[in-house]
């Protein structure tokens, strides 16, 4: 057997969850949601945990819902779901171009929501997405509960802001602005794989101008990141090819410590974050001028 | 079964493969494919990479197309497996099994199993799938003899079969 033993538990409450968790030492516990990132950790044993703390029973964190400000999406909601989801297809289609773009159809009848924004993978799509989509995240702990903006919950490599007590339960993404433009680009050696690089925006043009941008890469550095002063550089700007150059220009400048390994020189990952930052801008302009004639 | 407190050791399970009853005392480290070759002597369900990349060893869990090297086998406790040996009925190949054949979407047939696993779990979502969709699907595994070409036309012939046999 590959992983290191463990012993194993899987709740069906929440409230047995946060008990067993509050019952052992924190350091030596794992959560696992979907598993397509700690199994190969655990067969791998770069995770040697002496608890695991299963939670695909918890049948209340497998939802999506539709509410005033937007949808809540249950932390243990595989990515299958969030595909299948008309109500997602429909109201966010962004997250939905991101989710068909994680791995192929096995991991994502496996892989959860929840799970990818406690991983906090550089190079998953879903932590940049919540970045452009302003959403928030809720932990539980036997404390109680917090939101947390998702500028304030990746912290850097497969670290968040979540205490060793918190157990993230859902994410709260508001409803993108009416006339709303966005778009979503990734690139991956061969598809599904974890991507070199990836971009990701949105904005809404008034007047011929830009309002409310918002941009971010990811698999470019320690984590997800959103570069408010391009976006600062854009708002009140026409969306001119040339605008949008200075934009990615300046984003790619901004990363400070481009990610450097076997696939990808930290040269070329500025490079693709410019490059992929300008398409992005330049498809997510096309949708809301589309949007804003009606066509 | 589920335990609502820590366990080592063994943990039982009960779960249903092609339609048998197992009961097993399983380690909770041990994976589905591990649990489903050494345990059931299920070997048709092949091991690749063993992290999820090649998807050689997909099986089906509640009709889902799953990496069975991703998953533990205490997680299919009360759930319904489906791997290659439960494709063929009554000593009758399944039509994808036999699309493969007619197509030659195999050489050395160590991967073929992960892709037919996936293409059921396809066909039975959507049994007219576009070729892009088929694509997305093949996409998902990683053969290193046939070029995919080959299997790509297994697919198709195997879409076309089942839904012949349906009208």
């Amino acid at each position: 057997m590959k992983p290191a033993p463990f012993e194993y538990v899987a709740p069906s409450t929440i409230s047995g969850v946060l008990e067993i968790l509050g019952q052992n030492d924190p350091d030596e516990v794992k959560l696992m949601a979907g598993g397509q990132s700690l199994m190969p950790l655990l067969n791998m044993r770069l995770s040697r945990p002496a608890l695991v703390i299963d939670l695909g029973k918890v049948a209340d964190l497998d939802f999506i819902r539709e509410t005033d400000e937007g949808v809540v999406i249950g932390a243990m909601t595989s990515k299958r779901a969030v595909e299948d989801s008309e109500l997602i297809l429909r109201e966010h289609p962004l997250l939905w171009e991101s989710t068909v773009a994680i791995g192929h159809p096995p991991i994502r009848n496996r892989g959860t929501v929840g799970g990818s924004m406690a991983q906090a993978d550089p190079a998953s799509e879903y932590p940049a997405v919540a970045l452009v989509l302003g959403a928030e995240l809720v932990a539980v702990s036997a404390r109680g509960e917090r939101t947390i903006p998702a500028d304030d919950f990746f912290v850097t490599f497969l670290t968040t802001c979540l205490e060793p007590d918190e157990v993230l339960t859902e994410i709260r993404i508001p409803r993108l602005a009416p006339r709303s433009g966005w778009a979503f680009q990734e690139v991956a050696r061969r598809h599904g794989d974890f991507a070199i690089v990836g971009a990701t925006a949105t904005l809404r043009l008034e007047a011929g101008v830009v309002v409310d941008p918002r941009i971010a890469v990811f698999g470019v550095a320690d984590r997800a990141l959103r570069f408010s002063a391009a976006e600062s550089l854009l708002t009140g700007q026409a969306a001119s090819d040339e605008m949008i150059d200075e934009v990615a220009s300046q984003a790619a400048a901004a990363v400070e410590d481009p990610l450097e390994d076997a696939h990808a020189s930290a040269d070329y990952r500025r490079h693709l974050a410019g490059v992929l930052v300008g398409r992005v801008l330049r498809e997510a302009a096309v949708r809301a001028a589309e949007a804003s004639t009606g066509a | 079964m589920a335990s609502e407190s820590p366990q080592q050791g063994g943990i039982r399970l009960k779960v249903r493969v092609n339609g048998e009853h197992h009961e097993s005392v399983v380690d909770p480290r041990m994976n589905l494919a591990d649990y489903l070759r050494e345990e059931l002597r299920l070997t048709a369900t092949h091991v690749g990479c063993e992290h999820g990349v090649c998807g050689i060893c997909n099986v089906l869990v509640d009709g889902q197309a799953v990496r069975s090297c991703l998953m533990l086998a205490v997680q299919v406790d009360g759930k319904e497996v489906r791997t290659v040996e439960g494709l063929a009925e009554g000593g009758k190949l399944h039509p994808i099994q036999e699309a493969f054949i007619e197509e030659h979407g195999l050489q050395c047939g160590f991967c073929t199993g992960g892709f037919m696993m996936a293409l059921c779990e396809l066909f039975d979502r959507n049994p007219s799938p576009s070729e892009a969709e088929i694509k997305e699907v093949v996409g998902g595994q990683i053969c290193r003899c046939t070029g995919y070409n080959a299997i790509l036309r297994s697919a198709q012939n195997a879409a076309a079969k089942m839904s012949a046999s349906r009208s």
